[in-house]
């Protein structure tokens, strides 16, 4: 089930999602292309996550229609399983299994749901901590890494199953800042190395950089999308402005 | 003085002790047999129970009903009349085999069926206690609601009820003494008879004293349990 060459790999139309009375979607349209890399931005609460965790059908949509790499997610009959190998997702918190170890938290899913041999998802596990060297730590539990080192951990456990593309989740915002960097730095490498990326994200000048087209969210909605360098320097809506230079204002207070 | 001298003749007359041992020691042994078999089928009936009743899915709601149905009824009748009805109403039954088994059989399914109740709770516990986010982790990984049930939450749970899962059990440790009450010559019973026939009673203090050596062991092993926890997780608060 693979795409005809133009159709976007993530295509979404007209989602809208509610918890209960509240809409926390309304109507989003977006389309990222392979090998693309789209940032979300907005303030706590805009949407931006509740996007994500659809995107893999962490959470139902009520209305709409997503479609990642041909396949329907929203709909009834998917394989709901099928669907989250191809589509890895990171958290703020990281989410490491507490009661194993580094090197088994990488290997659970590529043994049991992805059809590795132990030796086989072992090897990989190794090869890709050593990547982001921390092959050292493959036999320690995670409360015993820093916080940096167990989300780079949790963006290696997600890569182990081959994904077509990942959701980060805000996945630096619950660091202290002097490991922020060695994480953007491991994302910089893969979308670098052209993996499909849809990140939300509070690093502004980081979606700056990496990002191919940057969504603004504000109360379930895009406001507004575009470039990089327009929406960072020319922003059209005054809510982006508005939101643009609180974000700014709290960077020089740090 | 003479009262004192009274206490120590009716409780702890050496002879009388001496005497009873062996007999106390003998049906002690049974207590022992029906408390390990009881505790292995509580572990894993109520670990099953405790899965079924956190079934997702309005497909699974029969079954949920039942496991909350078994659970409130099990809790909410005593463990003795729960006794006397396996003990004497599975033998009345006159269903051939089932009928027919040595009465410590009925001891052991009775302390099963009630303390299953009780450890589901305790096991139910910790399986909400695993964080919401470790089961979205371990599902968008691709592993199936099983896989995330067997390798992420539930060994989670495990650990953190294993200090009340102790305690329950104390409490089993203790409660074979009641299936005396259907005829399975257990220490209290043998020590009881003993008593009876002595007109003393060294031989229910020895019973005591049995039931007290297997249990000390026991508590003071789950609060060494509890005060690991307690300091790994104070060392992780800071």
């Amino acid at each position: 089930m693979s795409t005809n060459g133009d159709a976007p790999f993530v295509h979404l139309r007209g989602v809208s999602k509610w918890f209960g009375a509240l809409c926390v979607l309304e109507k989003i349209d977006l389309d990222v292309a392979e090998h693309n890399v789209v940032c979300l931005i907005g303030a706590s609460g805009s949407g931006k996550s509740t996007l994500l965790r659809c995107l893999n059908r962490l959470e139902r949509i009520e209305e709409g229609e997503i479609v990642v790499d041909g396949q329907r997610v929203n709909d009834e009959k998917v394989d709901v399983n099928a669907l989250r190998r191809k589509v890895g997702i990171v958290f703020q918190a990281y989410n490491l299994f507490p009661h194993m170890t580094v090197l088994q938290n990488v290997t659970l899913a590529p043994r049991k749901a992805g059809g590795f041999t132990r030796e086989g998802a072992e090897g990989q596990a190794r090869s890709l901590l050593k990547r982001i060297g921390l092959e050292e730590k493959a036999d320690e539990f995670p409360d015993r890494l820093s916080g940096g080192q167990q989300q780079r951990v949790a963006i290696v456990r997600a890569l182990a199953m081959g994904p077509k593309v990942l959701l980060l989740d805000e996945i630096t915002s619950a660091l202290d800042p002097q490991l922020v960097s060695e994480v953007l730095g491991l994302v910089r490498e893969l979308a670098e190395s052209g993996m499909t990326m849809i990140i939300a994200t509070h690093e502004m000048g980081f979606a700056r950089e990496v990002a191919d087209k940057v969504c603004f969210l504000d109360a379930g909605r895009i406001l507004e999308e575009g470039p990089p360098a327009q929406i960072f320097t020319e922003p059209r809506e005054p809510r982006t402005r508005e939101f643009l230079s609180r974000v700014l204002e709290a960077e020089k207070l740090s | 003085m003479h009262a004192l001298h009274q206490v120590y003749r009716t409780f702890f007359y050496p002879h009388s002790f001496r005497l009873s041992l062996p007999n106390v020691w003998a049906g002690f042994q049974v207590n022992i047999k029906m408390m390990v078999i009881a505790e292995a089928l509580v572990l894993v009936f109520a670990l099953a129970l405790a899965i079924v009743r956190g079934l997702p899915g309005s497909a699974a709601r029969p079954l949920r009903a039942l496991a909350i149905a078994y659970t409130d009824f099990f809790r909410g009748t005593p463990l003795i009349l729960v006794i006397f009805i396996v003990g004497f109403g599975i033998p009345g039954l006159q269903l051939g085999y089932i009928s027919s088994r040595p009465v410590i059989v009925y001891g052991v399914v009775a302390l099963t069926l009630v303390y299953t109740a009780y450890v589901t709770e305790v096991y139910r516990a910790g399986i909400e206690s695993v964080h919401p986010s470790q089961r979205a982790a371990a599902r968008s990984l691709g592993l199936t609601y099983a896989q995330t049930m067997r390798y992420v939450v539930v060994p989670q749970a495990v650990r953190r009820v294993i200090p009340p899962l102790l305690n329950d059990f104390v409490g089993l440790q203790k409660d074979t003494a009641l299936v005396s009450v259907i005829g399975v010559a257990e220490a209290t019973q043998l020590a009881q008879q003993f008593s009876t026939q002595n007109n003393d009673f060294p031989s229910l203090v020895a019973a005591a004293v049995f039931f007290i050596l297997l249990t000390i062991p026991l508590a003071r092993f789950t609060d060494h349990l509890v005060a690991e926890r307690e300091r790994r997780e104070r060392a992780q608060a800071f």
